[in-house]
């Protein structure tokens, strides 16, 4: 099985260390091939960036992805860059203050990761927040290689706070799969 | 003391990778001056080094980097540096002066966009011809072109133990995809990685010539403060190390320096043939531009046209012979590389008009899509595009 997912926003938002602990989660914790290749502008911060990872249990020889089968969007720009990247049918990802997605979009899936960060004091961690949520709606890797990872790519002293915005994301996630399961079932709820 | 080699396997950038590799070939010296997309080779030996007995300069600019390089290596130590386009361009002179002066040493380009400041963030591989004749002055030069983060481990090693062996600077011609990539890399244990010493000299020291070679061509190598009288100058030079202004010395120079790559190409030349031996039509590529060509291998093998790759891991000295006898038996070529056209010359020189041959390349900035590589293949074929 091969997954490709391109994650994009703007420079400084910690784009590329999302899709490093993705990619590293996948690689080591999960023990299967990844490549990681990132995209960026000559400003560090503020510009449009981009992480791509590929996921697979076969040696992956091109390095880009043109056909996405997921899509996280932390920008509009960025949204606006690579949606036509998505497949059909592909899942979009999204901070939902900080992207409109077009309705013509089936498969998305909104999280307010960057005012979930601010609540948790720290607007820098939307990234493992939004890692969260990808780990639990995609499934594209495991939750414990997953948490593995944040744990040793983030500072040391943080680890217990980001692995409390990496759980918030993926509790939200859960949280909006199972709105979906009602509301595929005829029921409202919460979430929906 | 930290470790040198970091057993074990980690998920890391091709740029960390070639820190590692040259950390485990037994490089306690770097030399630099951060430029996108080399400054992470340079980040992470600032942070390894001192760990493991080494040292770490940041220099005014590549210019006094390389030079820090050269010095350090005739003070005894492995050295490197690591660098893209604008400051390779700066290097230049004093790669000459490594190569008259016949200094092992490592120069890494990680290539990006140019020509001038370029795409800073975006790759190329278009200082490919840079890398054979940049410097001013005929000499023969070693390039090895890595296609992965892996494959950049093991060829750091390689090119320490090349430029040791021959006593010469070589070249890493890698790219900003494959430096800036993450993939798993396996660092394998420390007692199972080869590495090679200069060769130190033996004898008396008031006899001992610096330039003198022994039976394999190369010189032995004193350090400074090893007692040897050594003069080393970017002048034509004796087998003493001393000016000599004559046609004769500079032949005998010329020849010794040459000749150490000329004699050795059984060892030098590294290349992976993929699917080659059924092949009617040849894919010539390395670097990051191989892993395009792979895909459109097995994309083109689908299709029924037998199709291989030849992928240069030792780019420079070209191949020429192994190219020439391909061109007889195979039906066609398409060299794939990110520039307009430069180890495609080389190619095109071999061939020499027995068979078709086409360039796939490109203006720099990304990676060459595999579907341009079909439509070229399908073009020579005349199956169409």
């Amino acid at each position: 099985m091969k997954k490709e997912v391109i994650i994009t926003g703007f420079g400084g938002q910690g784009i590329v260390l999302a899709g490093k602990v993705l990619g590293n989660a996948a690689a080591i914790g999960d023990g299967r091939e990844s490549t990681l290749v990132q995209s960026y502008g000559p400003e560090s911060r503020g510009g449009a960036c981009s992480a791509q990872v590929i996921i697979s249990d076969t040696m992956i020889h091109y390095p880009y992805i043109r056909s996405a089968d997921v899509l996280v969007a932390m920008s509009q720009s960025g949204y606006e860059k690579y949606i036509g990247q998505l497949k059909d049918g592909g899942m979009l990802l999204y901070d939902r203050d900080l992207v409109q997605p077009d309705d013509s979009i089936k498969e998305k899936y909104a999280v307010p990761a960057t005012r979930l960060a601010e609540e948790l004091g720290r607007k820098m961690m939307a990234n493992i927040i939004m890692i969260g949520f990808i780990t639990s709606v995609t499934e594209v890797v495991t939750l414990d290689a997953a948490k593995t990872t944040v744990t040793e790519s983030v500072p040391k002293g943080t680890e217990k706070m980001n692995l409390d915005a990496f759980g918030k994301g993926y509790d939200y996630g859960l949280s909006r799969l199972k709105g979906l399961e009602r509301k595929a079932a005829g029921k409202t709820g919460a979430m929906s | 003391m930290s470790k040198a080699v970091l057993t074990g396997t980690h998920y890391m950038t091709g740029d960390e990778a070639c820190a590692e590799g040259a950390l485990a070939a037994g490089c306690r010296f770097f030399g630099g001056y951060p430029i996108t997309p080399a400054t992470e080779v340079a980040e992470h030996m600032s942070e390894r080094l001192p760990g493991v007995g080494g040292v770490f300069i940041q220099m005014e600019d590549e210019i006094a980097a390389i030079g820090s390089v050269l010095g350090a290596s005739w003070g005894g130590v492995k050295s490197m540096t690591a660098t893209s386009g604008p400051g390779f361009s700066l290097m230049m002179e004093n790669l000459g002066l490594g190569l008259v002066t016949e200094t092992p040493c490592v120069i890494v380009n990680v290539q990006r966009g140019g020509p001038s400041t370029g795409l800073p963030t975006q790759g190329a591989q278009a200082d490919m011809m840079q890398a054979r004749w940049g410097s001013h002055g005929d000499y023969e030069i070693i390039a090895l072109a890595p296609s992965s983060p892996q494959e950049i481990f093991h060829l750091t090693i390689t090119a320490f133990n090349l430029s040791e062996t021959y006593r010469l600077p070589v070249l890493i011609m890698t790219d900003e995809i494959v430096g800036h990539m993450s993939e798993k890399v396996t660092i394998p244990d420390e007692k199972t990685i080869v590495t090679v010493n200069r060769k130190a000299p033996k004898g008396r020291k008031d006899r001992f010539k610096l330039y003198q070679p022994g039976e394999d061509g190369v010189a032995p190598m004193p350090a400074a403060g090893d007692g040897y009288n050594v003069h080393v100058t970017g002048l034509t030079h004796d087998e003493r190390g001393y000016p000599v202004m004559t046609v004769d010395a500079q032949r005998e120079m010329m020849n010794r320096i040459t000749g150490k790559i000329h004699k050795n190409l059984s060892h030098i030349l590294l290349n992976e043939r993929f699917m080659l031996d059924d092949a009617d039509y040849v894919i010539v590529s390395y670097g990051v531009s191989s892993r395009t060509s792979y895909a459109a291998v097995e994309e083109l093998r689908a299709m029924g046209i037998r199709a291989g790759l030849f992928r240069l891991i030792t780019v420079w000295p070209f191949p020429g012979n192994a190219v020439k006898e391909l061109a007889e038996r195979v039906k066609g070529f398409v060299t794939v590389e990110i520039n307009l056209g430069q180890i495609h010359l080389e190619v095109e020189r071999h061939v020499a008009g027995k068979t078709a041959v086409k360039l796939v390349g490109h203006t720099g900035g990304t990676i060459i899509p595999p579907e341009d590589v079909v439509a070229a293949v399908k073009d020579i074929s005349g199956k169409g595009v």
